[in-house]
């Protein structure tokens, strides 16, 4: 028993190490958030009131409950507000994004499985080599290729297929582009990975009884690598729904996006408690996608098993 | 028991007059014709020229890397040959796709489609050929009786045994009715008992189906108790293709002899050769050595004397009338394996002959034992002369 219970201990340290991690930098955070969001703004320092105070007592902390609300979430739900459109654009933005990242990931993704061995380390190295620059830098790098008199446009006209410069940069066509460009990787990997373990001899059987190749692709390989799609596309679409950097460098005035709205409800309209509403609505929002991306790691970890 | 007298009215009479490799009439289903396969620099089968017949249980057997499935997934359609051609009823195969050959195949690793129930699995093939939905749930249902999987047809592979996938396997490699079903390694992954009955069972399923089957193992156990005729091959090379029987009693090769079961092979030189019979000299015994085998070779050249353990007699004393066919040495190990025996016996030269006994008491303790001085004898007819 004594052996056990020094086990059990080892054990219990071993696990409390990840959690009390994701509570002091997730669920801690997350709280205030949401409790900010529950406050009134006002102008003092901090912005927002009520505020816990410890020293009030068992009274004091009815009174600071009493004293949340939920008008927040009725002014960002409002539909005199943007929020809703910028939620439904961001989710349309982001879905579009995905289905543009699949038709252009799976491909590359299936390309790499089949590869010679030897070469798909090299292939790996290059889908990851972008992540060696800033994000930042290589998002701006976006606008020195679409902008008006930027790379792409005067090469076209140099070649003598445009006389006018395209109106790229500051479009939802150029917000398309940078997620496409950024989130491939994220797309490419986990497809890759789904691809590459692929059994060859099922798709030989497939053949052997009856199936063309290209059939034999939609009957055997497209199925078994769903999980790949479906871990592919969730790792794009969520951070996609609440991408910020993008659309604000890329997109224009009219491009209507959920981070973008926070960034303005937080830092123009100096608003921490509607702001806050607006992440804590995002983050119910993703929460569905989110479950189903967990629920798929763990069945591909005990598929794997 | 009715069952049991239909059985030798059919199977076994088919099984004992089975031979339409001596019919110089009959025609052959498959033909492979001077069949050679290059990969790069490394050749992997070497102008093999083989006729399959019509119902035949056919074995290739050989070693690891010796080109035996490289030959099979030519017929399958996977690998094009690099020289010669293959026909299957009188078709020449070059260029046709796997999906178009009339043959399927049972994958060493079965190759269960991992996201379909055994139903959908064995129903894959018989969908790709636009057959009519009752047409399927028929067939399909007539398979899985054949293989006792019923109660298991909505099952996923995953969710059975070993010894159930293999049947799936078969089953879905059955379902189409090929004229030629391909058995790639089939009863590797079983264990032994299994493997023993599933070989049984693969004989009457072939011979109850009345396709062809060609299997491809190293397991030469498993080649001798399906097989009709064995395809023996190394390096890439055909070496003999005969009925396990002449496979095992008359190898072509000392590799042959030496490939199946256990032989002791003996250098020896021809002392008189001639229709009757042989006598060969050997410096392992004083004693002459006489087969009753014909040989065409020269007074002196060199001959192998290739003898199975079991051909042999070991006595503790020498034999009445010892004139020849005998060895003199002292054990020098013995294996117990409960129904045989196996003596290692040390001839005076240090050469170490194996020679196996049933024990056919039950006395514990055996008459013969380490470091006894014994004389071991054979008939003529229980040695072969191989020269090759």
């Amino acid at each position: 028993m004594a052996m056990a219970g020094e086990k059990g201990r080892g054990r219990l340290l071993v696990i409390a190490v990840p959690y009390l991690w994701l509570l002091a930098l997730f669920l801690v955070p997350f709280l205030i958030v949401l409790k900010i969001s529950l406050s009134q703004d006002v102008i003092a320092q901090p912005p927002y009131s009520p505020v816990f105070d410890i020293a009030g007592g068992w009274a004091g902390f009815r009174d600071f409950l009493s004293q949340l609300s939920l008008a927040n979430y009725g002014y960002v739900l409002s539909w005199d507000n943007e929020f809703i459109a910028a939620y439904g654009s961001s989710l349309v933005i982001a879905g579009v994004s995905t289905a543009l990242l699949l038709l252009i990931g799976y491909p590359i993704a299936y390309a790499m499985a089949r590869a010679p061995k030897g070469l798909q380390p090299m292939l790996l190295m290059l889908v990851i080599l972008p992540f060696w620059t800033s994000f930042l830098i290589r998002v701006y790098a976006w606008i020195g290729i679409l902008s008006p008199e930027g790379f792409l446009n005067q090469g076209l006209a140099a070649l003598g297929l445009i006389d006018q410069p395209l109106e790229i940069l500051n479009t939802d066509l150029a917000v398309y582009i940078g997620i496409v460009y950024s989130y491939l990787p994220f797309m490419v990997l986990p497809l890759y990975s789904a691809l590459e373990k692929l059994d060859g001899t099922l798709l030989e059987a497939a053949e052997d009884l009856g199936c063309t190749p290209f059939k034999a692709f939609w009957t055997v390989t497209f199925p078994l690598s769903l999980p790949g799609v479906a871990a592919g596309a969730l790792l794009c679409f969520i951070p996609a729904v609440g991408e910020f950097v993008i659309p604000d460098l890329l997109g224009g005035s009219d491009t209507l996006m959920i981070g973008k709205s926070l960034w303005t409800e937080f830092t123009v309209n100096r608003s921490w408690t509607a702001s806050s509403a607006v992440a804590v609505l995002l983050l119910v929002l993703l929460v569905v996608p989110i479950v189903i991306y967990q629920n798929i790691q763990a069945r591909q970890l005990e598929a794997g098993r | 028991m009715a069952a049991d007298k239909a059985r030798t009215q059919t199977i076994g009479a088919v099984r004992r007059t089975f031979a339409p490799w001596n019919d110089p009439t009959a025609t052959p289903l498959i033909r492979f014709e001077n069949v050679a396969k290059r990969f790069g620099e490394f050749v992997a089968v070497d102008g093999v020229s083989l006729d399959i017949y019509e119902r035949e249980f056919f074995a290739l057997l050989g070693p690891s890397g010796c080109g035996k499935t490289t030959l099979m997934r030519m017929l399958a359609g996977f690998e094009e040959p690099s020289a010669g051609r293959i026909t299957l009823g009188g078709q020449d195969l070059a260029g046709v796709p796997p999906y178009r050959r009339p043959v399927n195949m049972m994958f060493q690793s079965y190759a269960l489609f991992p996201h379909m129930n055994v139903w959908d699995n064995i129903a894959f093939g018989l969908r790709q050929d636009g057959m009519p939905k009752a047409a399927i749930k028929a067939r399909v249902e007539e398979v899985l009786a054949l293989v006792k999987l019923e109660p298991f047809a909505r099952r996923k592979p995953h969710h059975l045994s070993g010894g159930q996938r293999q049947r799936v396997a078969l089953a879905r490699s059955v379902a189409k009715q090929p004229k030629v079903l391909l058995l790639d390694e089939p009863l590797t992954a079983l264990d032994k008992k299994l493997r023993e009955d599933t070989q049984f069972e693969l004989m009457d399923l072939q011979m109850s189906l009345g396709m062809t089957f060609l299997i491809v193992t190293h397991d030469q156990e498993e080649a001798m108790t399906v097989a009709d005729r064995i395809g023996v091959m190394n390096l890439g090379e055909l070496v003999q293709v005969a009925p396990p029987a002449v496979i095992y009693e008359q190898p072509a090769t000392r590799y042959i002899a030496d490939f199946i079961g256990d032989v002791n092979v003996l250098e020896t030189k021809v002392v008189t050769a001639g229709a009757e019979g042989v006598e060969l000299a050997s410096e392992k015994t004083a004693y002459p050595l006489h087969i009753a085998q014909p040989l065409d070779a020269a007074v002196g050249d060199t001959a192998w004397l290739a003898i199975r353990p079991e051909k042999m007699r070991i006595a503790l004393v020498p034999p009445a009338h010892l004139a020849d066919n005998c060895f003199e040495g002292v054990i020098w190990d013995i294996g117990y394996l409960g129904d045989l025996s196996i003596y290692h016996v040390e001839l005076a030269c240090g050469t170490r002959i194996k020679v196996s006994q049933p024990n056919v008491s039950r006395l514990v303790e055996r008459p013969i034992t380490w470091e006894d001085k014994v004389w071991v004898t054979f008939s003529p007819d229980g040695g072969v002369v191989l020269t090759r």
